[in-house]
């Protein structure tokens, strides 16, 4: 007894530490976002300008309004990304399904790209909110393909690559509709098409904000049923699970994340895979009810280090956000993959 | 009038509306074992997934505690009944502690935290699975025989009133299963708990069960206690067994005889004789044995293996057209086997003696 309890107490202290790494990891790269750029800007000022103090105009302008909403986006919207990501490996049983390589990402892109050239055309303003939900309605149809072939395709791997190839048809479409736009803005939608983190305005850090938020809230009610989820449908329906209920709670939420990341920021490749991973194997652990708001740490402290490195390495010239997350995310994808192999032969 | 915990009534069930075996007809009460046997693919699986609500059934009703289980709130239903199937479950970076803890759903709140109640549960579930050693290991690391175990501590975590298990001795070895038997039976005594199950092991479900419901064709053939099931011939029907046999008493399994003509005879008896019966089977000699009385313990395998077989009836004395007829078959054979010990026999077998000399002067021994 004493010694169960001793170990309880070890695992607890270990959660707790590991939480206040991810809270430092976040701040720290947040600070380093608003502080480094084509101009440095040392940390006392940033912390002068975000008090409220008065500063040198120059720089409240590029804290106030450059980093500062990107930084803010890249963090959320790599939480959301994270998070969306655990949910669908949650929902598949499947380690490497993702917003990305399911096509989800995608097919959001396709139907947002649409709307963007159809009014840059008309020269009509669009809303953070119809940009969000065209990329719900990309998202859904993508997650609608994808959970057809799940019906005919048994197979977890095939249904990857199925997911893989529907991201490839409406990456395709998308470029053939990006390349035939007549407009002057195609620069800006041509980056986004990539994705980036940047032309973040405060207008959109709110509705990110709301919708993240409220979205990321609503998985964190879902752990419970989430754990017995864990041990498979058949479980957990006997522990009373309203399965069909829950399955379409899943899939509502993870579309509405994968979507709102693509909305303001395109494709982001990998986050969904490597994160959930890494922070499983920090912890320790796959219980939902920490693996929830520590995914969303560990995305918004990837994204936010991703996020610096594409601005930074090549400054002036800005890398894809994708470029970045996939050299750093695709090592540990490939580490897992391989070594899940070796444990199922073992 | 007596007290179901659990029954069906005219419970049809099948895929997607299509009734595949219909009119089954079960019942048990509180701490009785319900068994279901019958041929792979008979549907014993589909049966226990429709009373657990996994299939919707086609027609009928199943009732427990006198309730039809369809009014039951899935709440309800889990603090009731819980199950363990066939299906591999993977859970990732679990530990069985973990594991075993789900269990505990039905019982915890909002966010599924498990109080000081819960873990003393979770506690004495492992441990009266013996596995309290396995606490911290992880789950996917364990071999087939704990992760069974660990998936039964989990559904008894559960406190059920009922407990539902798809084949749970598939995997293991003789010495789990008869340990994983040994705890389901100890936990229908201690704690009433009503067992439904299905079983490959014939001769386990015979010992185990209070009752034995026989899945064959669109019908459950047979509902009964093991006295009324196991019935002289009906488990080769049941199988449709075309090769072999299978005796009801022991539950033993012999392979086809060698046809043909006997070419060795095997005087034998009290058990010694069964292994050289099979050794003849293996090598394919077909053989005649004798002289047994129909009580020995020889004779069902005899019965089983041999061509023939000089059967005297129990308790007498041998008779000389007994005598006679082995005598024929000695003489018709290229060998003959002895696994007696002719020095010590007794008053009843002294002819056995009298068998052995008889071939011996013939030069077959």
């Amino acid at each position: 007894m004493e010694k169960t309890l001793g170990k309880d107490k070890r695992k607890k202290s270990w959660y707790f530490l590991a939480f206040i790494l991810l809270l430092a990891l976040v701040s720290v790269f947040l600070a380093l976002n608003i502080c480094i750029g084509s101009v440095n800007i040392p940390l006392g000022e940033v912390l002068r300008l975000l008090g409220g103090g008065g500063g040198d105009a120059v720089f409240g302008d590029i804290v106030w309004q450059i980093r500062f909403p990107r930084a803010l986006a890249a963090m959320i919207l790599g939480g959301g990304l994270a998070l969306s990501g655990y949910l669908l490996q949650t929902f598949f049983h499947n380690p490497i399904a993702s917003p990305f390589t399911l096509g989800i990402s995608s097919g959001a892109k396709l139907v947002v790209a649409m709307v963007m050239v159809f009014s840059l055309g008309k020269a009509v303003q669009i809303s953070s909110m119809t940009m969000i939900l065209a990329a719900f309605l990309g998202a859904m149809i993508s997650m609608g393909f994808v959970l057809l072939m799940s019906k005919v395709i048994d197979q977890m791997s095939m249904l990857i690559v199925a997911g893989v190839m529907i991201g490839y048809i409406c990456t395709a479409i998308t470029d053939f509709v990006v390349t035939f736009a007549d407009d002057a803005n195609i620069v800006n939608l041509h980056n986004w098409s990539r994705g980036s983190f940047s032309g973040i305005t405060w207008d959109n850090v709110g509705v990110i904000a709301v919708v993240i938020f409220a979205a990321s809230f609503g998985v964190f009610l879902m752990s419970k049923p989430i754990s017995a989820y864990q041990m498979g449908e058949s479980y957990a329906r006997n522990m009373g699970v309203n399965i069909q209920a829950f399955r379409m709670l899943l899939v509502l939420l993870s579309s509405i994340l994968s979507a709102c990341v693509t909305a303001f920021a395109g494709p982001v490749s990998f986050v969904g895979i490597a994160v959930p991973h890494l922070v499983k194997n920090l912890f320790g652990t796959s219980r939902p009810i920490l693996m929830i708001p520590a995914n969303f740490l560990g995305g918004a402290a990837f994204c936010l280090f991703c996020d610096l490195l594409a601005r930074v390495v090549f400054a002036p010239t800005e890398l894809s956000i994708s470029t970045v997350t996939a050299v750093f995310g695709a090592p540990v994808v490939i580490y897992m993959m391989i070594r899940r192999r070796r444990e199922r032969a073992a | 009038m007596e007290n179901f915990y659990f029954e069906t009534k005219g419970l049809v069930v099948g895929y997607q509306g299509v009734p595949l075996i219909k009119n089954i007809e079960l019942s048990l009460k509180r701490g009785e074992i319900l068994t279901l046997i019958g041929p792979n693919g008979a549907g014993k699986t589909t049966i226990l997934k429709s009373i657990i609500r996994q299939l919707p059934k086609v027609g009928g009703a199943v009732v427990l505690f006198g309730r039809n289980m369809e009014e039951l709130t899935g709440k309800e239903l889990s603090t009731r009944m819980s199950v363990v199937l066939t299906e591999r479950v993977r859970p990732e970076m679990m530990t069985c502690g973990d594991v075993v803890a789900t269990g505990r759903y039905p019982y915890t709140g909002k966010f599924g935290v498990l109080s000081e109640k819960d873990r003393q549960v979770v506690k004495e579930s492992m441990e009266l699975v013996h596995i309290s050693g396995l606490e911290d290991q992880d789950f996917a690391k364990t071999s087939d025989g704990q992760k069974q175990r660990v998936m039964l501590a989990r559904a008894i975590c559960q406190e059920p009133e009922i407990i539902v298990l798809d084949e749970p001795t598939s995997f293991l070895d003789i010495r789990y299963k008869l340990e994983f038997l040994s705890i389901i039976q100890n936990m229908a005594r201690t704690r009433r708990l009503s067992v439904v199950m299905s079983l490959h092991e014939l001769d386990l479900a015979g010992r185990i069960s209070h009752k034995i419901a026989c899945v064959k064709g669109d019908r459950i053939d047979r509902f009964g206690s093991p006295e009324e099931i196991f019935t002289p011939g009906y488990i080769p029907e049941l199988y449709e067994m075309s090769t072999g046999s299978y005796e009801e008493l022991s539950g033993n399994l012999e392979l086809k005889p060698p046809e043909g003509k006997a070419k060795a005879f095997v005087l034998s008896g009290g058990g010694t004789g069964t292994a050289v019966y099979r050794r003849l089977q293996r090598e394919g000699t077909p053989f005649a044995a004798g002289i047994l009385w129909e009580n020995d313990l020889d004779y069902p395998s005899a019965k089983a293996l041999a061509v023939e077989v000089v059967g005297e009836r129990p308790f007498c004395r041998i008779q000389e057209a007994r005598m006679e007829r082995a005598r024929e078959l000695i003489d018709a054979c290229e060998q003959v086997v002895c696994t007696m010990d002719v020095e010590h026999l007794g008053d009843f077998n002294r002819e056995l003696g009298e068998l052995y000399r008889y071939a011996k002067e013939r030069g077959k021994l």
